[in-house]
């Protein structure tokens, strides 16, 4: 199901550290922490749950074409991945959820887990 | 490589330890390509690769060289670098294999995932090695009928 990345604010009591399009949808969800994993298998529109702040975050986001990162248990985020983000239209919300609890909360709105296909 | 002429060349430093300007390489080929109109898989698996070849030098090497030409129906990146070189290659080809240190790693950086996803998504991968010199990467990626 495709939910728009404003509809995931207030389910995962986010701060909104950087509004990208807010309508626009996302269609899947990644988590993880590892770059060469996420860049290998998250699939395009989704939304990535991470534990990672730093600006290649953003680069990766760019490269997989994901347009909502959420960085989870109110870790600090650093200006410049902010200053990418804001750049690059890329959304980034900060909750202080778990990666577990987001997850959960982003699965019950009905976005399902996405794994792309080995190349 | 071919003697058709690609339709763009691109040469690019890469500043080993630059972890700000990282991905930034591979996300300008990305766009190139997008605007050549390859399709959507095409595109990702030269990106992904492409990325990992720039963060290689990134994570490892001194400075580097990434050159692209694309053509048609046919991708040939080089990636050369000033660096320490790998000692053991079969070794660096093994998922999860990472000589990356951990601060770093903490960083989601080197999971050693890299030369794996390289290997997976070219049609073609050269690594030529010297340990205390450097290494370079040759890589080429074929667009097939589908």
């Amino acid at each position: 199901m495709a939910v728009k990345i404003r509809d995931l604010v207030e389910p995962l009591e986010a701060t909104v550290l950087v509004a990208g399009d807010m309508e626009r949808e996302v269609r899947g969800g990644y988590c993880g922490d590892l770059l060469s994993d996420c860049i290998a298998h998250a699939v395009e529109d989704s939304v990535w749950v991470t534990v990672q702040s730093h600006p290649n975050v953003i680069a990766v986001a760019i490269l997989v074409g994901i347009p909502c990162v959420v960085v989870v248990n109110n870790y600090d985020v650093d200006k410049e991945t902010l200053d990418r983000a804001q750049k690059e239209g890329i959304t980034v919300l900060r909750t202080p959820l778990s990666a577990f609890e987001a997850v959960a909360r982003l699965s019950a709105l009905g976005i399902p887990g996405k794994k792309r296909r080995e190349h | 490589m071919t003697d058709e002429k690609p339709l763009i060349e691109i040469e690019r430093r890469i500043t080993g330890g630059d972890f700000q300007s990282a991905g930034d390489v591979s996300s300008e080929l990305k766009r190139i390509l997008q605007q050549i109109g390859f399709p959507a898989a095409f595109s990702r698996r030269v990106v992904i690769a492409a990325y990992e070849a720039e963060m290689n030098v990134v994570i490892h090497a001194f400075r580097g060289i990434f050159r692209a030409w694309i053509f048609p129906r046919h991708i040939h990146i080089e990636v050369d670098d000033e660096g320490p070189g790998i000692p053991d290659l079969e070794l660096a080809f093994q998922e999860g294999y990472s000589t990356a240190p951990p601060h770093i790693r903490e960083m989601g950086f080197g999971a050693g995932y890299g030369l794996s996803n390289m290997k997976k998504c070219s049609d073609r991968l050269e690594i030529d090695t010297r340990v205390g010199e450097g290494t370079k990467v040759v890589m080429d990626f074929f667009l097939k009928d589908s």
